[in-house]
């Protein structure tokens, strides 16, 4: 089997899977599966960034607080219904991600890395800041969104579809955006710059733009964030939540769509199993891991996939060839 | 006057300390091209052996020498036992294992000696100095000439040893050197372990001002950055230049910029890094990095 007709049958599969999904679980467990949908959401938009575009970010928590803070502040402040929250803090991030980008064209590589890195350790401190704003250090705390139409879903499952039919949207565009014209100028200015100046590419417009889409993917997922944890606090937006991002897109997989999955499925469950095995010293058991991680699939999980995968279909096709 | 000349004094005294720290980073850069982001924990994690040394009964100064051997020895085995492994992977790959490394140091520090700060003692004397008006801080004092010693030493090392030029081959040119006979996979090794060294230095001195706890040095490290990229990642006596400013810009901008004052103190480091970035990317003494196509 190809890799595009692996990908036209287990797709459809995996969407029927997560459609099931909330009514085997528990609300805890759903809830879980939720988030990583968010993060995944947050992965593909930082993976834009740095898998496609090679722009190094160590800030997307930023933009996640943004996005989130935003979703926060319209409900609570000004009571906007929830559903028309998500593109507005999609939209301001955007903004905010293509004017950042601007003073970033500037930047390479590790430079570029400090700057989004001093960026995520402002955040808290400017959030507490802003406490007319942003309820200070106490946070807002929002409650939970009932399923409309008299639907039979409790809040939990309902925050879990609205999720899940963002993240596919979200997912199909960027599948769109990334296979055609405008995705190969973006992977061309990463593999080489000035070629693709040659070529007739904008590099400056592209990079800034890529910013832009980036932030905007990561801030819709802060505003879901919002909206499925119901609260939101300074202290939730650490420099630790841009880390993590980051090791969430290495280890699924540079510039992979499926890759946010994976990386997803990692930055939620593995600290959790990581605290299973050792109450007393969890983040060094997750250090480990990462680390050997890193030892055993340098591509990401994603990357390791593709080659497992490609193996198997050459060697599928040799003996079809054989025989 | 004597509140400006004052700030002024007890900035240079952190400033010091971020351009130690600042000093260790553009170390491994310069000789590996890896910005290690578990540096700060590195420091954290010596500092914490020498209060164990110090709390068994050492004099302070066996203390410090001890640590820093045990730190230089750490270091290097750093280097060949966790980052070796990736030598040759994407740049993406190595930060992930300086994370990794990151929250194994703090996780560790935190299970052995607990997340409970603890004071940590000043080799120098409690009284403070006076000249006039002005009162000196003596461990302010001492932190920053201990760091200038150290830089003295680090100038002296590149500059006059045979060891220290084949580490500054090594990262120049590794393929030269190789032929040349010098093993490069050590000298990566050694500039590790200096690192870890230089780093030890920093944390023993912040920790008698910030406290012991795991968490200490994650805002140091983000003035340390902001140092080196101000003094230029290629350029040791600049970083630690740059450690000076930012620790007096600090200082002033905290006490005469009202709507600042303390809470927003790491938003400046945010600016420092982000107005040098545009203006002057390689930083006032860095080297513009020039490619070839």
């Amino acid at each position: 089997m190809t890799g595009a007709g692996l990908r036209r049958a287990i797709v459809p599969a995996a969407i029927a899977a997560a459609c099931l999904l909330p009514f085997l679980l528990s609300n805890f467990r759903l809830f879980q599966f939720t988030q990583v949908f968010i993060y995944a959401i947050a992965l593909l938009g930082l993976n834009i960034l740095t898998g496609f575009n090679g722009q190094i970010s160590l800030g997307h928590g930023a933009f996640y607080a943004l996005g989130a803070y935003t979703t926060a502040i319209m409900i609570d402040r000004w009571s906007v219904p929830y559903g028309w929250t998500i593109p507005v803090a999609g939209f301001l991030c955007l903004v905010v991600g293509f004017l950042f980008g601007i003073p970033a064209l500037r930047l390479e590589g590790l430079y570029l890395a400090l700057a989004t890195f001093a960026l995520a350790l402002a955040i808290p401190q400017i959030l507490k800041y802003f406490e007319h704003w942003t309820g200070g250090s106490q946070g807002i705390v929002l409650s939970k969104p009932d399923a409309p139409f008299g639907l039979k879903l409790n809040p939990d499952q309902w925050l879990y579809f609205v999720t899940l039919g963002v993240l596919l949207v979200l997912f199909v565009l960027a599948a769109n955006l990334l296979s055609r014209r405008t995705g190969r100028a973006i992977v061309a200015i990463r593999d080489n710059p000035i070629a693709a100046q040659a070529m007739g590419v904008n590099n400056a417009l592209y990079k800034s733009l890529t910013f832009g889409v980036s932030a905007a993917y990561t801030g819709v997922a802060g505003a879901l964030s919002a909206l499925a944890i119901a609260f939101v606090a300074p202290d939730a937006f650490n420099v630790f939540l841009s880390i993590t991002f980051l090791v969430g897109i290495v280890i699924g997989g540079l510039a992979s769509i499926s890759g946010a999955i994976f990386g997803a499925l990692f930055i939620q469950f593995v600290p959790n199993w990581a605290q299973d095995i050792s109450k007393a010293a969890p983040w060094a058991i997750y250090g480990i891991f990462l680390i050997l991680f890193m030892y055993a699939m340098p591509r990401g999980i994603a990357g390791s996939l593709r080659l497992v995968l490609g193996r198997l279909a050459r060697a599928s096709g040799g003996t079809r060839r054989a025989a | 006057m004597d509140i400006f000349v004052q700030q002024v004094v007890s900035g240079l005294a952190t400033g010091g300390i971020y351009g130690s720290l600042a000093l260790a980073l553009v170390m491994i850069y310069q000789a590996t091209d890896v910005v290690n982001y578990a540096q700060g924990e590195m420091a954290m994690f010596s500092t914490y052996l020498a209060w164990t040394l110090i709390n068994a009964g050492l004099p302070y100064w066996v203390a410090f020498a001890a640590t820093l051997a045990i730190a230089f020895v750490g270091g290097l085995v750093i280097e060949r036992v966790v980052i070796r492994p990736v030598e040759d992977a994407p740049i993406l790959t190595i930060v992930i294992v300086c994370i990794g490394l990151l929250v194994i140091l703090n996780s560790l520090a935190g299970w052995i000696y607990s997340y409970i700060q603890k004071p940590f003692p000043s080799p120098f004397p409690e009284k403070p100095i006076r000249i006039g008006n002005i009162f000196f801080g003596a461990h302010d004092i001492g932190a920053l000439g201990v760091t200038l010693v150290v830089l003295l030493c680090l100038y002296v090392f590149f500059r006059y040893t045979t060891l220290g030029l084949a580490m500054r081959a090594a990262a120049q040119n590794p393929v030269s050197s190789r032929l040349c006979g010098i093993r490069v996979g050590w000298m990566l090794a050694v500039g590790w372990g200096l690192a870890a060294l230089v780093g030890a230095v920093a944390g023993m001195m912040v920790a008698p001002v910030v406290f012991l706890d795991p968490n200490m040095m994650s805002g140091i490290l983000i003035y340390a950055f902001a140092s080196a990229t101000l003094g230029g990642f290629t350029s040791p006596g600049g970083a630690v230049l740059g450690g000076l400013i930012v620790g007096v810009v600090e200082n002033l901008v905290g006490t005469y910029v009202s709507f600042i004052g303390t809470e927003l103190k790491l938003t400046v480091a945010l600016a420092v890094i982000l107005i040098v970035l545009v203006v002057k990317p390689s930083g006032l003494f860095g080297r513009v990095a020039v490619h070839r196509v």
